[in-house]
């Protein structure tokens, strides 16, 4: 068989928006097509619609202003790419002056054998390889999910809180209580 | 962490989100009948996983500066103009044999505040998509012969210098046309399953 090598990342760097967000970066492009992610709710499906807002925040729990953030989660019936009228697949760049990134999605179903959650990819300025992370609801039974179970008593950097709208949660690159980080 | 139905999936696209002009830097930008400036060249290669196998109908985004060194982003002062006939935005789609292609014009190196005369190789940032979410890179592209690879602290904090030169598209004579543009290959290989050790440091510059 075959082995390749994989090619090694690089950071994203401060004008990752006019590749991933040209809308934000102020491209008004003139033949090229529209910004990819921002709508995940496109149609009318079945399922409770969330706002999850998410800060990322740095060392000196400053918000990264220039990160970009993916989601990839499951649809309300625990599955991916089946749901109609929703895009299993997120994508939102901070905002440029309070670093809030907000995802307008569906809440997940439990996939199986594990509780409800949300993937988050992270890219940004400052960081070689991206971050991936998951982000569980404070409603739902989390013991019985093994990757929260790896994270031990570090779990709670992976629970969000609760909002009027949906959740909102905290993702700390760095200090005493960071975020728990995946190799997946 | 063991890798779940979460990680080995990933979202699907279709060619709904590429437009005819994605994959052409030169003119996807620019002013119909113009072109922007610089120095044209095509990229290509193709997408793999490092158990070789290619990949096809993946997401390959692209940015980079224009021919003098400046993006066409709010928060970029360089003193190099804008171009305004080039966006320096583009994405393609591979195809069933998992190849890739675009066209652009080389982008210009360019100074950045680290402290001292620090200037970036010429480069093309590249976001890339796999089968699933675990595979999911960003990178940057730079070009063979550039002197400024050595010396780049960005470049320099991959630790294994052969993990360095799979960043470097190699002058492609063979597929350069004749009197118009020449071409770069540039190959892509994304992680593979089960993949546990990374061959970059997690955080630095």
């Amino acid at each position: 068989m075959t082995t390749l090598k994989e090619s090694p990342s690089q950071t994203a760097g401060p004008y990752v928006h006019i590749g991933c967000t040209p809308h934000q970066a102020g491209l008004a492009r003139r033949q090229t097509g529209a910004t990819l992610g921002t709508n995940m709710v496109t149609g009318n499906p079945r399922g409770q619609q969330i706002t999850l807002d998410i800060t990322v925040l740095d060392g000196t729990d400053q918000p990264v202003g220039d990160a970009m953030v993916e989601i990839w989660q499951a649809g309300p019936d625990g599955e991916f790419n089946s749901t109609e009228g929703f895009s299993n697949w997120g994508r939102q760049a901070a905002d440029f002056n309070t670093g809030l990134v907000r995802f307008l999605t569906l809440k997940p179903g439990a996939v199986s054998g594990q509780a409800p959650h949300v993937l988050v990819w992270i890219a940004a300025r400052g960081i070689n390889l991206a971050l991936t992370t998951r982000i569980y609801f404070p409603d739902e039974d989390n013991r019985i999910d093994p990757t929260t179970a790896l994270a031990g008593e570090r779990a709670h950097t992976l629970i969000a809180e609760a909002t009027d709208a949906g959740y909102s949660h905290t993702v700390r690159l760095q200090g005493k209580n960071e975020t728990v980080f995946f190799d997946v | 962490m063991p890798q779940t139905q979460t990680e080995l999936t990933g979202p699907v696209f279709g060619h709904n989100v590429i437009e005819p002009l994605d994959a052409d830097l030169i003119c996807n930008y620019a002013t119909p009948g113009e072109s922007a400036h610089g120095s044209r060249i095509l990229v290509h290669g193709t997408l793999q996983d490092e158990t070789g196998r290619l990949l096809p109908g993946k997401l390959i985004e692209m940015w980079q500066a224009n021919a003098g060194g400046r993006y066409r982003h709010v928060r970029d002062g360089y003193l190099a103009p804008i171009d305004d006939n080039f966006g320096g935005c583009g994405r393609c789609l591979t195809d069933d044999n998992g190849r890739y292609s675009f066209r652009t014009i080389l982008p210009g190196p360019y100074p950045w505040p680290n402290g001292g005369n620090d200037w970036r190789p010429a480069h093309i940032h590249f976001s890339v998509f796999g089968e699933g979410f675990a595979q999911r890179l960003i990178t940057q592209m730079y070009f063979e012969g550039d002197p400024h690879i050595a010396s780049c602290p960005i470049v320099q904090s991959i630790p294994d210098k052969k993990a360095i030169e799979r960043l470097v598209a190699r002058l492609d004579m063979d597929n350069t046309v004749p009197m118009d543009i020449r071409a770069y290959r540039f190959d892509i290989v994304l992680r593979g399953r089960h993949a546990t050790v990374f061959e970059n440091k997690l955080e630095g510059l």
